[in-house]
C-alpha cells in the first residue's frame, strides 16, 4: 500500500492509500479513523476538528490556529503505518425493502434492455446481492454501496436527471445508493426505499454508516406505500430492519 | 405579562438566513458544516450587538433584508459595506455600517444595497435560535437549522422571538472597519493537482477569472482560461473541505464553499485558504479574481495573522453617546468639527 499525504489548504490533510475501490483500502481508512478517535478520545491530536473517511482515503480538518500541519502529522505518522494493516470494521447488517416496481423505477426497463436480461433478473440481480457502505457523502446520509454484480455494472447516464426523488435506488459503475433527499444526480434509478435514511432527530441521524453491510428485499408498490406511512406516523421504527446478529448468523448458514 | 420582543422579517433581500460557525463532526455522515461564509464579519457583528462572537446572526446576501422591531426595542449590529436606512417615528434616516443600533418598538432598518462585497452580517441581541445537530446554521438541502429547526431561509412574515431584554445599553461601533482587499485569493496546490497539466497550473495562477450566476452558499463557478486535465477528468471520490477547487471535464473551475457537498468525483486542482474564503464568497457575479499560490504553512501564518487583525478590530469597538447622535449625520453635518471626519481610520471615539 503506497500512502501518499495531501495537503487540502492550510486546515486540511488527505492521508490517501491508494486510488481504487478496493475492501482493503477501505479497512486501512476505517482503521486510521477509529485510531485518530481513540487519541482524541485520550485528550491527543488538540486541535483536530473532524475525520472523513471515503474509500480510499482519510482527510483530517484542523484547526490552524491551534496546531500546525508538521506537528500533526508527525502525531499522526505511527497511526497511519499501523492503519495500513488495518482489517475490516464489522460492521451491521441491514435488511432494507425496495420497491422495484412502476414509476419507483423509472429505469429499470432500459437498464434491463441495455444489459439485455429481462427486468425480473435485473431485480434478482440487485436484491440477491451483500452489498458494504464504503462511505456516506455527497447528501447527508447518501451510502454509496459496493460491489454491484458485473453485469449490472453501467456508466452513469449520459443525461443527468435535474429532479431526482428521495427514496431513489439507483445504480452506476459498480456501486449502488439510496438518495435520502432530492437532488440532482446522474445514476439509473431501478427502485425505492421507502425508509428514511437520515433524520435529524435520532441520536445517530444517519441510519447506516460507513462498513454496514447492506441486502435489498422487494417489496411490492402498495407495500411500500404501507411502510412509507407507517414510518411518516412513527408506528414503524426503521431498526426494524437492522438485522440482529444471530439472525444474521442462520441466514449466512441457510445460504452455504 | 409584557409582551415579547419579536423581530419581523420584512423583507428577507436576495437570499438571507441564520447562521453560525457551523455544524461540525458530521461530515463522516454527509453534512457540510454550513455556517457563515464569513466568520469575521460575524464576530463583528457580534461583538458589536454585545454577544458571543460565534452566536447565530442573519447571514444577508446581496441587500434588501429588512427588519422592525415588535412588542419592544431590538439591538441590531450590521457587518459590511452595507447602505442602511431606518424607518422610525422622526422619518427616515441612514446610517452607517459597521454599528449597532436600537430599534425602538414599531421601527425597521433596512439594508437598502451593499457596497463592496456581497454578504452583511446582521446581529440580533437576545436572538436564540435552537441548535440541531450543535448549530443553528440553515442547510436548506437536509433541513437543518434556522429559525424554523427545518433548514428553511428566512421569509417575509418570520417573526423571531427575542430572548429577554437585559438593559440594551449603549450602542457600539467598530472604529477601524476593515477596508477593501483586492489582493489575490490565496491557494495551496492540491489535493490533485497532479491531475493537470503544467499548463493548467500555470493558467490558474497567471489570469484573471470571472465569476459567473452561478454563486451561492455552496460554490462560485469561475469561467478563465481552461485548465486540462492529464488523464480522466474523475477520480474515485474523496472528501471535499470549504476552498476545494475542483475542476469537470470542461476544464472550468468551481470553488466548493460552505454549503457544498462532503465527498466530489472531480479532481480537486487547489484549495482556497481558509482566510480568504470569506472575500471570495463576497465577490458578485461578474467580478474578476486572480489566485495566487501559497504553501500549507504560509497558508496557515496568513490565518494567524488574519486572526491577529480580527482580534485588533474587534477590540477597538467603542461605545456611542447614549443620545443616540447618528453617525452619518455627524460626519456630514461636520457637528463636531475637527473630531471626525470619515468613517474609517480617522474616526477618534467620543469619549
Amino acid at each position: 500500500m503506497s500512502v501518499r499525504i495531501l495537503d487540502a489548504g492550510d486546515a486540511a490533510l488527505t492521508i490517501e492509500f491508494g486510488s481504487v475501490i478496493d475492501p482493503a483500502l477501505l479497512a486501512a481508512v476505517n482503521a486510521l479513523d477509529a485510531a485518530i478517535l481513540r487519541r482524541q478520545q485520550a485528550g491527543a491530536l488538540a486541535g483536530v476538528i473532524e475525520t472523513m473517511p471515503t474509500f480510499r482515503s482519510l482527510t483530517v480538518f484542523f484547526d490552524p490556529l491551534a496546531t500546525d500541519r508538521d506537528t500533526l502529522l508527525a502525531a499522526l505518522q505511527p497511526l497511519i503505518d499501523a492503519a495500513e494493516h488495518g482489517t475490516p470494521v464489522d460492521g451491521r447488517h441491514w435488511r432494507l425493502p425496495v420497491c422495484y416496481e412502476g414509476e419507483a423505477a423509472p429505469d429499470l426497463a432500459e437498464v434491463a434492455r441495455t444489459i439485455g436480461i429481462d427486468e425480473a433478473e435485473v431485480v434478482a440481480l440487485h436484491s440477491g446481492t451483500e452489498y458494504l457502505v464504503y462511505m456516506l457523502g455527497f447528501l447527508p446520509g447518501f451510502p454509496f454501496m459496493g460491489d454491484l454484480p458485473a453485469r449490472l455494472r453501467l456508466p452513469r447516464r449520459s443525461q443527468p436527471r435535474v429532479r431526482v426523488p428521495a427514496g431513489s435506488v439507483a445504480i452506476a459503475t459498480g456501486l449502488t445508493a439510496i438518495y435520502p433527499w432530492e437532488s440532482p444526480g446522474g445514476w439509473h434509478l431501478v427502485g425505492r426505499c421507502p425508509v428514511p435514511l437520515f433524520d435529524a432527530r435520532r441520536a445517530s441521524p444517519s441510519l447506516l454508516a460507513a462498513g454496514d453491510k447492506v441486502r435489498f428485499t422487494p417489496v411490492s408498490a402498495n407495500e411500500c406505500r404501507a411502510l412509507e406511512a407507517g414510518l411518516r406516523s412513527g408506528d414503524i421504527d426503521p431498526m426494524q430492519w437492522l438485522v440482529a446478529d444471530a439472525a444474521h448468523a442462520a441466514t449466512a448458514e441457510d445460504a452455504a | 405579562m409584557s409582551p415579547q420582543t419579536e423581530l419581523e422579517i420584512v423583507s428577507p433581500g436576495a437570499f438571507a438566513s441564520i447562521q453560525d460557525k457551523g455544524r461540525h463532526g458530521h461530515r463522516r455522515i454527509g453534512v457540510p458544516w454550513a455556517g457563515v461564509l464569513d466568520r469575521r464579519l460575524m464576530r463583528i457583528a457580534n461583538a458589536l450587538a454585545g454577544r458571543d462572537e460565534d452566536a447565530p446572526v442573519i447571514e444577508c446576501f446581496d441587500g434588501g433584508l429588512q427588519l422592525t422591531a415588535h412588542g419592544g426595542a431590538a439591538k441590531v449590529a450590521v457587518a459590511g459595506d452595507a447602505v442602511i436606512e431606518v424607518d422610525g417615528a422622526d422619518g427616515r434616516r441612514q446610517l452607517a455600517p459597521w454599528r449597532s443600533v436600537t430599534l425602538a418598538d414599531g421601527e425597521s432598518l433596512r439594508i437598502r444595497k451593499m457596497g463592496n462585497g456581497r454578504i452583511a452580517m446582521v446581529a440580533v441581541a437576545g436572538l436564540d435560535v435552537p441548535p440541531v445537530m450543535g448549530s443553528a446554521s440553515t442547510y436548506v438541502r437536509a433541513g437543518l437549522g434556522g429559525a424554523d429547526g427545518q433548514g428553511r431561509a428566512l421569509a417575509a412574515g418570520t417573526r423571531l422571538t427575542l430572548g429577554e431584554a437585559d438593559a440594551l445599553g449603549s450602542d457600539h461601533v467598530l472604529t477601524q472597519p476593515p477596508t477593501a482587499d483586492e489582493r489575490p485569493i490565496r491557494l495551496v496546490l492540491g489535493p490533485q493537482a497532479d491531475h493537470f497539466s503544467a499548463a493548467a497550473l500555470a493558467a490558474l495562477v497567471g489570469g484573471d477569472y470571472r465569476v459567473t450566476a452561478e454563486a451561492d452558499r455552496m460554490g462560485i463557478r469561475l469561467e478563465g482560461a481552461r485548465l486540462e486535465h492529464t488523464a480522466a477528468a474523475e477520480i474515485v471520490s474523496d472528501a471535499t473541505v470549504p476552498g476545494s477547487i475542483q475542476v469537470p471535464g470542461a476544464g472550468q473551475p468551481i470553488v466548493l464553499l460552505a454549503d457544498a457537498q462532503t465527498a466530489g468525483g472531480y479532481p480537486k486542482i487547489a484549495t482556497v485558504i481558509t482566510a480568504d474564503l470569506g472575500r471570495l464568497a463576497a465577490l458578485r457575479p461578474g467580478q474578476t479574481l486572480r489566485f495566487a499560490t501559497v504553501s500549507a504553512a504560509e497558508g496557515a501564518q496568513i490565518a494567524r495573522a488574519a486572526e491577529a487583525e480580527t482580534c485588533a478590530l474587534i477590540a477597538a469597538i467603542r461605545a456611542l453617546p447614549a443620545d443616540g447622535i447618528d453617525l452619518v449625520a455627524l460626519y456630514t453635518g461636520n457637528l463636531v468639527d475637527g473630531v471626525v471626519h470619515a468613517l474609517g481610520a480617522e474616526y477618534r471615539p467620543l469619549y
